[in-house]
């Protein structure tokens, strides 16, 4: 294994200067640009979900007008969606260890790499500039549902510009990826003896290169509607609105397995390595992978079961909304079967995986709630949705990405951060989300509906645990923060492999020199998990 | 008795499948916690590469696969009867706009609350005068959106007397959350009642009549609070800057500015409000001056 004496500097080393980052080709350092941009953006998304936690502390005015609440909540979640979860695990953990994992020196096309970073920017400063012009952010929800999104004068047109462009850096990340697992896996590695983690990248690229050119088109007929008065979705011109939630729907349902299968695939690296045995039916994990990403297009109408959808289109729907369930249900089933016989170190990476199959438990089990058509009539469109949807992307998503941020934090920087404050964070994290986003069920069910600025004295009860979850939250992740930061440059030295781990990335220095491998890495006899310590069945 | 004949159909399929979730949200979690301590390091030093099971695989694939179709099957019994109301229901039409629920009766009744007869099939054709909305009454489990340049319906028979929440639910706007109405269930005789007395005009201005049934209170307010729109409070005689095409103007505002920003609500908008958010009114010229009468006494 990986005794290899410092011969090349690492990747940090190189060059200096900023020049030498933001133009950089190493996929290493563009995955730490996007780290930091979607980093700073995720800080910005959680700090406008505080204040609007913060409004919602009490019936009537706590911070804010309605109109301002209105943009809040836009803004929270165009950032929060398209600059943070979406190319959150790809664009930061893929760029770095799509490479590594598969044992090559970088992406198949680098400087798309880094154009689609590029990219990023600028969709990011298109959305940002709709703070300072005109009348201000959008105020019509993340969805921009028509024909509100066609009348209000706030900056709609900038902000959909925002999410097109943002949308072509996600589809070239896609075929990089694609291309990259294709083209440059290592010399005997077939793709079933690919890190789970690739094959989850696989699925999700697929779906940005096929999914987001609708939502490109979609969101350019809505400019066009503004800015030209073309009539596609608004009747006082000749439109249709259910037309745009078909259109919308039918990139951003897909979209939401964008932001999840990454997050499984975080989840199957972490869970083999801690457990230190080979995981638990591989095939069934890579596969359902595949499975999930397919049938995800074709269920985009459970968005719109009470915009008055016929009999039939609502039984489809429906069932292979429900289709779903069953490869989620698959990955959870082996990734608990793989702690069996394991020999498993409770470390913070893996309370995080462990937390995000209990959080994401929760989301999917609701979304079953949601998937039926009856119940659905009620909860559609009240806090109920808002619950699930957070503890899917949140809990789900965002804890996976703390969970691969510590997983391979002593990689990237090689060292080693201080792992009780790690500990301390996670259980704030954990207990400040519960707190937070549970109570939500409890309001859907009683009939409080989402984008609501004031409400019913009734719900003021639940709505006040929920605000306090939510600085128990901050409070976490602030805790993490600053450990993350202190450790990178202070933190103890640590090893190339501090975790015992298998896959490829390990058996290279901490941090890997620019090449990525000073020797070949050699695959693991029997599978890309098969621990040779521990015993065969 | 449970508040509408809807309830126990969507309340079967929420809390069956809430049931199946938490049994396997329980047993699953109280099973990693279990193999947390069962294999740590400590209790097993040594693991056990165990690759698959093709038996396993194949139990938890079709288990969860018959539970969903069960999940499904109740989820659609519960749906199928909202799609089609039953023949001669009552039909009322309820109008949805930027913010208030209006619900007009066959007799020409025009009421701000939606009152019913109980244990009788009740039709609501729905319209919007501007953009989607959605009628929701929790307690009777049913939500509808308001879709405009199309009419939706939604039926359901009241089996509870008593008043309960009508909500919007699908956003539309500043005061989204302000978009509030009450359903009323009565006994047949109270409701015959109630639908032959028609709003007692007497003391009423009809302008004022005319501007709660456009729904302008929602954004322009009698006490001097600056909403959506400007307050109407004092309005006669003041001075304001409007904007003209994009230029500024100075104006006193008297009755044929306040006709003529009725009639064409976006050709001189105050500074410091938005423009397209006053809908354009289809008023007769009497009813204007009705309006313009009322506005005036509003000092």
């Amino acid at each position: 294994m990986a005794e290899v004496t410092v011969a090349h500097p690492n990747f940090f080393q190189v060059k200096k200067g900023l020049f030498s980052w933001i133009f950089t080709l190493d996929h290493k350092r563009i995955g730490l640009l996007y780290l930091y941009s979607v980093g700073s953006f995720f800080l910005v998304g959680l700090t406008l979900g505080l204040l609007m936690r913060f409004e919602l502390l009490n019936p009537g005015r706590d911070l804010v007008e309605p109109q301002t609440y209105n943009q809040m909540f836009t803004l929270h979640g165009v950032i929060m969606i398209f600059l943070f979860i979406i190319p959150s695990i790809p664009a930061v953990f893929g760029n770095f260890f799509l490479p590594l994992l598969i044992g090559t020196d970088d992406v198949a096309f680098p400087r798309l790499n880094l154009f689609s970073w590029w990219l990023y920017v600028l969709g990011a400063l298109f959305a940002l500039s709709t703070l300072v012009f005109g009348d201000g952010p959008a105020d019509t929800g993340w969805t921009f549902y028509a024909p509100y999104s066609v009348n209000t004068t706030t900056n709609v047109t900038t902000s959909v510009l925002a999410a097109f462009i943002l949308g072509f850096s996600s589809i070239l990340t896609g075929l990089n990826f694609i291309v990259t697992i294709h083209r440059l896996r290592t010399p005997k590695m077939g793709f079933n003896q690919m890190p789970l983690f690739a094959w989850s990248l696989y699925a999700t690229s697929w779906i940005q290169l096929l999914a987001t050119p609708v939502i490109g088109i979609t969101l350019l007929m809505i400019v066009a509607e503004r800015v030209f008065g073309v009539g596609l979705f608004d009747p006082s011109i000749g439109g249709d609105p259910i037309l745009y939630q078909h259109m919308f729907w039918i990139y951003s349902h897909p979209a939401v397995y964008i932001m999840a299968l990454p997050a499984m695939g975080i989840v199957s690296e972490i869970i083999p390595t801690f457990a230190q045995r080979t995981i638990f039916g591989y095939k069934a994990i890579a596969y359902s992978s595949m499975a999930i990403a397919f049938i995800g297009y074709f269920v985009w109408g459970h968005h719109m079961f009470t915009s008055g959808m016929s009999g039939p289109a609502a039984i489809i729907f429906s069932i292979l909304t429900f289709m779903v369930a069953i490869p989620t249900a698959i990955k959870v089933f082996n990734w608990v079967a793989t702690l069996y016989k394991g020999s498993i170190s409770i470390e913070v990476p893996l309370l995080f995986a462990l937390a995000f199959i209990f959080n994401f438990l929760i989301g999917g089990l609701t979304g079953l709630v949601l998937g039926a058509l009856a119940a659905d009539v009620h909860v559609h469109d009240t806090y109920f949705v808002v619950g699930h949807f957070h503890y899917v992307m949140f809990g789900g998503t965002g804890f996976a990405f703390m969970g691969a941020m510590h997983y391979w934090f002593p990689k990237i920087w090689g060292r080693m951060y201080n792992k009780l404050w790690a500990n301390i964070a996670f259980a704030f994290i954990f207990i400040g989300f519960n707190v937070l986003y549970f109570p939500m069920f409890i309001l859907g069910i009683m009939g409080m509906p989402r984008r609501y600025y004031d409400y019913l004295p009734e719900f003021h009860p639940l709505n006040m645990i929920s605000t306090y979850g939510s600085w128990i939250l901050a409070t976490g992740i602030i805790i993490m923060i600053v450990n993350l930061i202190v450790s990178r440059k202070n933190g103890p030295k640590a090893d190339a492999n501090p975790w015992n781990g298998i896959t490829l990335e390990w058996q290279t220095t901490s941090p890997p020199p620019l090449h990525n491998f000073d020797k070949m890495p050699e695959i693991p006899e029997g599978g890309p998990y098969n621990y040779p310590n521990a015993m065969n069945e | 008795m449970n508040a509408s004949n809807f309830v126990e159909g969507v309340d079967f399929s929420l809390y069956l499948i809430l049931a199946i979730s938490v049994f396997f949200l329980v047993g699953i979690t109280a099973v990693m916690i279990y193999f947390l301590f069962r294999y740590s390091k400590k209790n097993n030093p040594v693991a056990t590469n165990i690759t698959h099971n093709n038996t396993l695989e194949i139990i938890w694939t079709v288990i969860p696969a018959i539970l969903v179709v069960i999940m499904f099957w109740y989820g659609w019994t519960g749906y199928r009867p909202m799609l089609k109301a039953p023949d001669g229901a009552m039909e009322i039409d309820a109008i949805g706009q930027m913010w208030k629920w209006s619900f007009e009766y066959p007799n020409g009744k025009v009421s701000d609350t939606l009152v019913v007869p109980v244990d009788e099939p009740v039709k609501l054709n729905l319209f919007s005068k501007d953009v989607l909305h959605s009628l929701y009454i929790p307690a009777f489990r049913i939500k509808q959106d308001v879709v405009p340049g199309s009419e939706k319906m939604m039926w359901f028979t009241a089996q509870k007397l008593g008043s309960y929440d009508i909500l919007c639910a699908e956003y539309c706007g500043q005061l989204h959350s302000y978009m509030l109405s009450t359903i009323k269930v009565v006994d047949r005789p109270a409701y015959e009642t109630w639908l032959e007395t028609s709003p007692d005009p007497g003391d009423e201005h009809p302008g004022l009549t005319l501007m709660k049934r456009n729904a302008c209170l929602s954004c322009h307010t009698r006490d001097g609070a600056k909403l959506v729109g400007p307050s109407l409070k004092g309005l006669l005689g003041k001075k304001e800057t409007v904007l003209v095409d994009g230029n500024e103007k100075e104006v006193t505002i008297d009755r044929a500015y306040l006709i003529n920003s009725i009639k064409n609500p976006n050709a001189e908008i105050v500074k410091g409000f938005l423009p397209n958010l006053m809908p354009k009114l289809p008023l007769t010229d009497e009813e204007l001056n009705h309006i313009a009468d009322y506005i005036e006494t509003i000092k």
